[in-house]
């Protein structure tokens, strides 16, 4: 009981960081909404007609996706500079498990995540973007398990960047090239043969394409734009997040004494 | 008694470091009493309190609290001391109560509630004893970004007593306050030893702050230089000697052996008083003496003298 208080208090912790800085729920959400309007809206204006289906609604599923599987990410790389000050110097030397204190990060971190999540359809149906209430459900339980996968790939990010100063170096060459790979912005039906190897080694992909196989589901775009079906992808995700949390988990928790 | 931290032979050494940070301590410090970890920075104390609060794993050598050994049982360790670190481990922004529920609730003391007027009586009883015991009554609702450096620290230490630890670790806890915080800091915790019995287990590398202490440790570069209690520790620092210096050296020499006076050549005859008079020992030398000079540093000067050659 008392380490499952532990994951709730700490999950709550984020959350509330969150909610008590206006400045970061602002910050978070410009990227995903230039993506959406200025590159979603000028690319369907001039080559929207050729397509077949709507780019601004295609980037809106994709940057969906990649907003959650980032902040998710990145949210738990965050416990490197925790290390060093602040409260978590104080939650690492609390008598709670480390697994606990994984867990109840991943937790919050998917909770921020969401938040992000809302308010990007929230801002989706603002700009345009047309959804049913299935899709807009589709959307909310997938988006829960981008969080989810994004945490896991955190942390085994996390077990391997000995500091801050790394993180932040490293982190530019791990998003931005899966942003491309991936297909946030961009279709990736037709792909050279390395850059679809590339591709695929991009965990960022399979979220974004479950993404969309559940937005698009039964409807006439589906072909075009869907890659395969969720149920594969769900499937590569499962197994990633196992193997990303099994082996994240085991190296942080042995590294953190070990120095 | 038994004691309450035991440290034997202690080795830290970090990864790609030719040399040990901790070299082969050992010590015990008693339960209810106050200890101090005295040394320069670079000395090894945060390493030994790293290893001793279970977040650092020692490279050999035993450490236990309260009889359980830090590297096999970190959680009943952990559960039995309380620690105040250099750097202020508040989140900066929730607020004063926040963050010592949080604290609460991580040390398993209460389950998890949302909100202060949801959590158990007890826990609110609780808060507002210790909010009374260090002033803050009026601030426990504020975000702690709005505090000041002194009741930052105050805060951290209720936090710290919270869930009754048998050792309290303060890691250079005076680092950034001001005279009068720093002397109220001191009046708190002797308040809570007085009261609970709590251990406490100080670094510091002011030696002024060091002399409340029951015991004193002095460590530089990874060892033990010295140790005992103020008294014995500054007698060991504090080596009060004559210096004299003859035309005939060779003279002065064989009759400072044949006196039995201790002595050593640094070039000029450097010779320990021992309790003696300066008196009593020029009186005695009959070699024509070219100069005296006596030598008798303050603590400071001697802490600073031990710490640059040893």
């Amino acid at each position: 009981m008392r380490e499952i208080y532990a994951i709730l208090t700490i999950a709550y912790r984020d959350f509330m960081k969150l909610m008590r800085d206006p400045a970061r729920l602002i910050s978070t959400l410009i990227m995903p909404l230039l993506f959406i309007t200025v590159l979603g809206g000028s690319m369907q204006a001039n080559m929207g007609k050729g397509l077949g289906y709507d780019f601004m609604t295609f980037i809106f599923t994709g940057v969906f996706a990649q907003t959650l599987f980032q902040s998710a990410s990145m949210g738990i790389v965050s416990l490197i500079d925790d290390r060093e000050n602040d409260f978590s110097q104080e939650i690492f030397i609390s008598p709670i498990s480390r697994y606990s204190i994984i867990l109840g990060k991943i937790v919050g971190e998917t909770l921020v995540a969401l938040t992000q999540g809302i308010r990007i359809l929230i801002f989706g149906l603002v700009a345009g973007v047309t959804f049913s209430a299935g899709q807009l459900f589709g959307l909310l339980w997938v988006g829960v398990v981008i969080c989810l996968f994004g945490a896991a790939f955190g942390v085994i990010l996390l077990s391997n960047l000995p500091s801050r100063r790394t993180a932040d170096q490293i982190f530019p060459f791990i998003m931005l090239p899966q942003f491309f790979l991936a297909g946030v912005f961009n279709p990736i039906q037709i792909l050279p043969w390395y850059l679809d190897i590339l591709s695929r080694i991009s965990p960022l992909r399979y979220a974004v394409d479950l993404a969309r196989g559940i937005f698009y589901s039964g409807r006439a775009e589906y072909g075009k734009v869907v890659l395969q079906p969720p149920m594969l992808n769900l499937g590569i995700m499962t197994a990633a997040f196992l193997v990303f949390l099994m082996i994240g988990t085991y190296l942080f928790v042995r590294s953190e004494q070990n120095r | 008694m038994t004691p309450i931290i035991e440290v034997q032979r202690l080795v830290k050494c970090y990864r790609g470091s030719a040399s040990n940070a901790v070299d082969d301590i050992s010590f015990n410090v008693e339960p209810g009493s106050f200890f101090t970890l005295l040394g320069p920075n670079g000395a090894g104390k945060t390493t030994t309190i790293s290893i001793l609060t279970t977040t650092l794993a020692p490279s050999s050598g035993v450490a236990r609290i309260a009889g359980y050994d830090v590297a096999d049982c970190s959680s009943e360790v952990r559960q039995n001391i309380g620690i105040i670190f250099q750097q202020p481990s508040l989140d900066f922004n929730l607020s004063a109560e926040e963050n010592i529920r949080f604290h609460a609730i991580l040390y398993g003391l209460f389950p998890f509630y949302p909100t202060f007027r949801t959590m158990p009586r007890g826990y609110r009883e609780r808060v507002d004893e210790l909010a009374a015991m260090v002033g803050l009554e009026n601030d426990m609702f504020k975000q702690v970004k709005k505090l000041s450096g002194g009741m930052r620290r105050k805060l951290e230490i209720i936090r710290s007593l919270l869930h009754k630890p048998r050792v309290l670790f303060l890691d250079e806890p005076t680092a950034g306050l001001d005279p009068a915080s720093r002397r109220n800091l001191w009046e708190y915790l002797r308040n809570v030893r007085q009261k609970s019995g709590t251990t406490i287990f100080l670094t510091t590398h002011y030696l002024e702050e060091a002399e409340e202490a029951d015991t004193i440790c002095m460590i530089n570069r990874g060892r033990i230089l010295a140790y005992g209690s103020p008294q014995e520790v500054k007698g060991r620092l504090i080596e009060v000697y004559v210096l004299v210096d003859a035309a005939d050296r060779s003279q002065l020499r064989s009759e400072l052996l044949r006196l039995g006076l201790a002595f050593s050549e640094t070039p000029l005859f450097k010779i320990s008083l021992d309790g003696r008079g300066v008196q009593e020992i020029i009186k005695a030398i009959e070699t024509p003496l070219t100069l005296v000079k006596t030598h008798i540093p303050t603590l400071e000067d001697a802490y600073l003298e031990i710490m640059e050659h040893a």
